[in-house]
Parts: structure tokens; sequence; C-alpha cells
């Protein structure tokens, strides 16, 4: 027990762990607290991002691998949900079939063999969390063993959720090509419309958005997690300590992945739709973004630059849709050039600055 | 290949005489713990190690020395697995096991420890934490996640951060700390590996005279306990800690013995200590 408790100091100072639990209970009354209910649904999907954000800078601030494929890992927890939502209205679209809409449009006879089983939750949840991470374990086994770094393994990473895009974008692929799934209804027999069900998943999005914080946090905290910033700044000096750095940066690759796929599928519930523009290069390039703005290897910065970012392009694409790309692409150079280690970085500099002011007030009294 | 034992008196160097120089009598040979066997390395047809063979014992403080492009550095990378050679063999302990066929985490396992030519520390964590890192145990991902600092574990560490002399520094984030100090770290490090061979690349490179004496005063505390391997440039260094020398000269062993008798021998003196 004794020991427990130390472990949990060595996450958090006992004020630290106090500010992290009245942020969770906040996160989570919001809703009850005249949050209006059009905005629920909004908040809960930037509640996903900021787990996408974690996963995002789990392998990226503390692994030091630069993902630009992490929107193929959501977009596929997405799927894995979408999937579900669409069996669970079988008998329900226009033709009245047991089979989702488009297959009927296709002139489907019956289900393919991957669509089976994912009329269950259970089934479906596992699925949006064990494809994501099995891609990610294939994957990950081939380039980290290939020992591919740095820039390549960016670029790899984009090239892979590129093709899975032309893959989804196929009627013939079973997902619903371009159209992607959508027209949900229920979600383990609650109307999704309903405010109780969108407080009931805003909720939902906010006790996983805690739970993965406290996991990533586990994680960093414990020797794996020194192992790994110790191979992001010198793998090869690792590999001679005798860790076997591919096994670290594999780990960490696929429960990113996982994570990845958490937060999709929380998303699309919320958001009644998925298609394969979620899984557009663009969108895991945006994913980065959160991650460099917020401060890389800080998770508590990784989620408020994700909710900066998403908030930011929420606003713009409302009032200046074409402004939105500029805007984007100008943070990233100005985040890149003067913000090294994110808005977070700026945090001691503005104590300095503040503590200089203060000192000068106190010997100068005007 | 038998050099002649008798040299030119104009050709030693009587300055140099050797401050520790302990011929070993072939009588009082203590096991051997290292063998490296006839290694040939060509990097696109340039013969970086060719037939090279050396015998380390236990305990045994040997310093490597030979000019530039002599393959010191690349038998060191051989050796640690970071180089397959061409042909050759580098045995540790027990004969049966090639060290060539292994991966670099693997031979670190089984006991070889290299600090680098450049400080290489690593730079985000404390002091404490390099250490932590390179003690020997369990390398594996769910351990390191699951196991926590033993009190053996800790008291390891102090002990090494005693013997380098960065006790104080122990919370210092290791990037912050001088040249010299990171050189001691990484010997630190190397010691909490507690590996049966140090292998050590230039030690005293860019170091003060004070540090490298300090230094020089390590490795002659750490030998006996630990097979040490040198490979260092500055000769009166070497001279200061070397038991026995072997001199590399084109991918070649060219001379092998007590310092004294090294620097006796002409051809020693012709490609190396005379430039």
């Amino acid at each position: 027990m004794s020991s427990l408790r130390s472990r949990l100091r060595e996450m958090h100072g006992p004020r630290a762990w106090a500010a992290l639990g009245a942020v969770a209970v906040l996160l989570a009354l919001l809703p009850l607290m005249g949050l209006p209910a059009h905005l629920v649904p909004l908040f809960g999907k930037f509640l996903c991002f900021g787990i996408a954000a974690l996963a995002m800078d789990l392998v990226w601030g503390y692994g030091g691998i630069l993902s630009l494929g992490h929107g193929l890992f959501f977009a596929l927890g997405g799927y894995g949900m979408g999937m579900y939502l669409m069996r669970s209205i079988a008998g329900e679209g226009v033709y009245r079939s047991v089979l989702p809409d488009f297959m009927v449009f296709l002139d489907w006879k019956q289900l393919p063999w991957y669509w089976h089983g994912f009329e269950h939750f259970g089934f479906a949840i596992a699925m949006a969390l064990l494809v994501p991470g099995a891609l990610a374990l294939v994957f990950g086994w081939f380039a980290f063993r290939s020992r591919i770094r740095g820039v390549y393994f960016s670029i790899v990473t984009q090239a892979l959720t590129y093709a899975a895009t032309l893959l989804f974008f196929q009627n013939a692929a079973g997902f619903g090509g371009n159209n992607g799934l959508t027209d949900f209804k229920r979600i383990l027999g609650w109307p999704l419309h309903d405010p109780g069900t969108r407080a009931a998943l805003y909720v939902a999005s906010a006790i996983a958005l805690v739970a993965t914080y406290l996991l990533c946090r586990y994680v960093v905290t414990s020797r794996l997690g020194r192992v790994l910033t110790a191979v992001r700044d010198a793998e090869l000096k690792t590999r001679f300590c005798g860790y076997e750095s591919t096994h670290y940066k594999l780990f960490v690759w696929t429960l990113s992945a996982v994570l990845c796929g958490l937060a999709g599928a929380l998303y699309v519930p919320q958001v009644g739709i998925i298609n394969p523009s979620e899984m557009q290069p663009a969108n895991s390039i945006e994913m980065a973004i959160w991650v460099a703005v917020g401060g890389r290897g800080s998770l508590v910065g990784a989620v408020i630059g994700a909710w900066i970012v998403a908030g930011g392009k929420n606003w713009l694409t409302n009032t200046i849709p074409s402004a939105w790309l500029y805007v984007l692409g100008g943070l990233f150079v100005v985040v890149t050039l003067f913000l090294p280690r994110g808005l977070v970085g700026l945090i001691p500099k503005l104590r300095l600055a503040l503590a200089a002011v203060l000192r000068r007030r106190a010997g100068q009294p005007v | 290949m038998s050099a002649p034992a008798v040299t030119d008196p104009n050709d030693a160097d009587d300055r140099a005489t050797p401050i520790v120089s302990v011929p070993v009598p072939e009588a009082a040979r203590r096991p051997l713990v290292l063998w490296v066997e006839e290694l040939s390395v060509s990097f696109e047809g340039f013969k970086a190690l060719n037939g090279v063979s050396l015998e380390l014992e236990q305990g045994e403080l040997r310093c490597l020395i030979g000019p530039n492009g002599a393959g010191k550095t690349t038998l060191m990378d051989v050796i640690t697995g970071k180089t397959r050679p061409a042909t050759g063999g580098v045995f540790l302990d027990r004969r049966d096991v090639d060290l060539t066929k292994l991966s670099e985490c693997r031979i670190a396992e089984l006991g070889v420890g290299r600090k680098f030519q450049r400080p290489t520390v690593f730079q985000g964590h404390t002091v404490y934490e390099n250490c932590e890192l390179a003690l020997r145990g369990r390398k594996g991902v769910w351990s390191a996640l699951f196991t926590r600092r033993t009190a053996a574990e800790r008291a390891r560490i102090d002990e090494v951060l005693e013997i380098i002399g960065l006790a104080n520094q122990a919370k210092r984030e290791a990037g912050l700390l001088s040249h010299g100090q990171k050189q001691w770290l990484e010997i630190g490090m190397l010691l909490a590996q507690d590996p049966k061979v140090l292998l050590v690349d230039e030690p005293v490179a860019g170091m003060t005279h004070a540090e490298t004496e300090r230094t020089a005063e390590l490795m002659r505390n750490l030998a006996g306990k630990h097979t040490i391997v040198v490979v260092e440039h500055d000769m009166e260094f070497v001279r200061s800690i070397a038991r026995r020398v072997t001199v590399l000269h084109e991918g070649k062993v060219l001379a092998d013995g007590p310092m004294a008798q090294i620097q006796a021998d002409p051809r020693v003196v012709e490609v190396y200590l005379g430039e």
C-alpha cells in the first residue's frame, strides 16, 4: 500500500493531484453547470482530441518519434465504433434491409466477413482499440527493426495514412466509400440526438481523457519513461547500456495507436459521421501541430495545445473559412521558430519576467 | 615479426621514462577475459582492421595507441557489436560465445561496457538518472514499466557517484555538466553497468591538466577490480596509467608489451611517438 502511495507521489506532488482532481470534476460536470446543450458534442469532440494529443505526445514528445499518420489510428477507432452504430440500426435504413444502406446500393447480398461481430458493442470497442494497435505493431516492427527513424519514419507514416485513405474511399472496400458511415440513431439503445445521451457521451469522454492522462503519466514517470526519453536523446547509447531500443519504441508506438483508436471511437458517436477524410494526411499533421503548440514532452501541454488549435479552427472555419489553413501554417512556423517548447515552455519565462517586475516594483516604489 | 629487443640509444627517448610500468611475468598470468582473434574489417576496400589479435587478462589496464586511422575505434566498434567484421571473432569469458554474432545490447548484457570518444550522456536526465539507466539488471520493457528502484540499486548508484566524484551533482541535469564531468559521468555509467570489460575511448580528450590527472587516478584505482582498455592520444596520460600497451598501425598490431619496451621500439617511434 505504501509502495502504491509513493508511486503516486512520483507521478505528481500533492498539490498537482489536487489540481488534477479539481479539473477532472469540473470537466465532467460541465454539462450540468450550464454548458449549452448544442455545445456539449463540440466540447466532447475536444475531449477526444485531447486523448489523441496525449497519444501523440507520448510517441513524439517522449519517444522522439514524429508520427504523421496518427489520424489513421484515430479514424480506424472511429470506423470500429461506426460499424457498431450502423449494425445497431439494421432494418431501419432507407431500404429496410438488415444490411447497411450503402451495401444494398452496391447490390451486396450479404454482410462481408469483417463486418461480423460488430453488432456487439463490446466486440466493436475491442476492435476499435485492437485494430489500430495491431496495425501499429506490425508497421512499427518492420520500421523500427530496419532502423527507419527521423524524417524518413514521418514520411512513411504519411504514406501509410494516405494509402489507407485511398483504400477507404473505394466503395468495394466495404466501408461506405467517400460517404463513410453515418445516419446513426442509437448507441446501446439510447437515442443519439437525446441531450441525455450526448451528456453521457461527453462524460464518458471526460473520464477517458483523465484515465488516458493518468496512464500516460504513469508510463512517463516509470523507468520505461526514462529509458524512452534516453532513446529519444541518444539511442545508440541506450543500446550500449543494454536496452533493446526497438522494443521500447514499439511498445510506446503501439500504446499510442491504441489510445488514438479509443479517441476515435468516442469521437464518432458525438459527431455522427466517420468517413475517409478523417484519415487524410492533413489531419495527422494537425495532430502534430496540437502537440507542437502546446509543448512537446508535456502531457498537460499537449491537451491544451489540442484545445487551442481545435478551438481556433472551429471558430475560424465558422467566421473566415478560407483563412484557417494559412493560420495553421503560420502557427506552426511561429511555434517552431520562437516556442520550441510550446506554450507550456512560456510558463517559466513568464514567471521569471513577473518576478523581475515585482522586484522592480518593490525596489523602486512609485 | 619479432622486434629487435635492443635499439639504437639515440632512438630511446629518456624524457619519457615511464611512471608506472610493470612488466608482466609470464608465470603470474591471470585468467583471460577477452580474446580478439584475427579480426578483419574493410570499408569499401579500405582495410580498417587487418588480422588483429588481442588477449586481455582479468583486471588488466591496457592502453591501445596508434596514429589516426590505425583502427582503434573500429576495433572497439567490432567488440561492442556496432560493426560486423569480415572475418575473425571476439570471445568473452567462455570460448563458445562469439560476440561478433550478437546485437549491441546483448553484448552489453554479457558484460562489455563502452565509453564513446565524444562524451555521450543522456542530456535531459539528471546525473542520478544517468547512472540508474546504466545499472546492471533487467532491461526489458515490462520490467522497466513496473519495477522501481530497489535499495540495492540506490546504494550502487550512490557508490558510483562517490567513485567518480559527482555525488554533489546527483540532481543536476547531465547536459549542464562541464566537459570533464560528462566524461567522468560516462565512466560512472560504465561502472554502474558493472561490466567484465570496460572499453574507454579517449577519456581525457579536451580535459584540463588537473582533470586529466584525476582521470588517471580514477583509472589506476579501477584497474585490478575491472578489466579496462583505454584508447588515448595523450601520451603523458598513457604513460601515467599504462602497464601494458598495444600499438595499432594501419589495421595491424604493430607492437605489444610493457610501456618501456614499446617506447624503445624503433617501429613504434617511427609511426607514432616520433611524429
